[in-house]
């Protein structure tokens, strides 16, 4: 259960969204969720994706990322991911993400 | 470390349960002092087979899971670990709808759900960080995935 306090920060039209330490199935379901209504909400047409505190993520992830860029998409925006780590990284390039996706330097 | 090693967990097809699954893994394999990079693999790895097990096997689970938090049924998941010496081989069962065509299934970005936002890239995962993939299944029946990891042995300095 993701229990932390506003893991996100919306400044004009982006969303900055730092992602959860472990990103399976399970956590996807209701991350797709609210990351679907923040971006809805407040019409974000820039959402960062923050992968600095994410210890674990398996295919759902990248299943989160796609639908996002997707949904961005639809609206003229885009998806960044940032702090990616070496394990991350490895599953993002495993699955060519980099071709939908952009990454962001801090 | 020498010797062999055996366990065998039976768990609820419940997406909470991934977690757990993974981590029990990593736990049981932890004595053959695998690096840090291969615990990861056999966790994502252990994760992509238990969360398919939950998704593709049990597919009316999901739905009443996502809708009212509990199972209708018992619907469960079989996990195998073996160790001899240096070879760590997991075997995740489910006894679910099974898989009509296996070789087409385990094809990258193939998936029976494209609305879903599912990638597509279990089997692949399976296969990129594991050493051996092998899956059984039939339709009514169930399916069994089986993987083998080899941690080799580091000398001892």
């Amino acid at each position: 259960m993701d229990n932390r306090i506003l893991p996100y920060q919306v400044s004009g039209q982006v969303l900055h969204y730092i992602m959860p330490k472990e990103v399976d199935h399970h956590v996807a379901q209701s991350l797709c969720k609210e990351l679907d209504m923040l971006v809805d909400a407040h019409q974000i047409r820039e959402l960062i994706l923050d992968f600095k505190e994410t210890e674990f993520m398996d295919s759902s992830g990248i299943g989160v990322v796609i639908g996002r860029s997707k949904t961005l998409g639809f609206r003229s925006g885009k998806v960044n991911v940032m702090h990616l780590g070496k394990r991350i990284e490895a599953i993002f390039k495993a699955s060519g993400l980099y071709k939908v996706v952009g990454l962001k330097e801090e | 470390m020498k010797g062999d090693n055996y366990m065998y967990i039976k768990f609820d097809a419940k997406s909470i349960n991934e977690s757990v699954a993974r981590m029990t893994v990593a736990a049981f394999m932890m004595h053959m002092n695998p690096t840090l990079d291969e615990i990861q693999d056999v966790k994502t790895a252990v994760s992509e087979a238990v969360t398919n097990a939950i998704i593709h096997g049990y597919p009316e689970t999901d739905l009443v899971n996502s809708k009212e938090g509990e199972c209708s049924e018992k619907n469960e998941i079989e996990m195998i670990c073996a160790q001899e010496d240096e070879t760590l081989k997991i075997t995740i069962i489910d006894k679910g709808v099974g898989i009509e065509n296996v070789e087409e299934a385990r094809k990258p970005f193939f998936t029976s759900k494209p609305d879903e936002e599912r990638s597509g890239m279990g089997f692949a995962f399976m296969e990129t960080f594991m050493d051996v993939l092998d899956v059984e299944s039939r339709v009514g029946k169930g399916t069994k995935v089986t993987m083998i990891k080899y941690i080799e042995r580091k000398d001892e300095q």
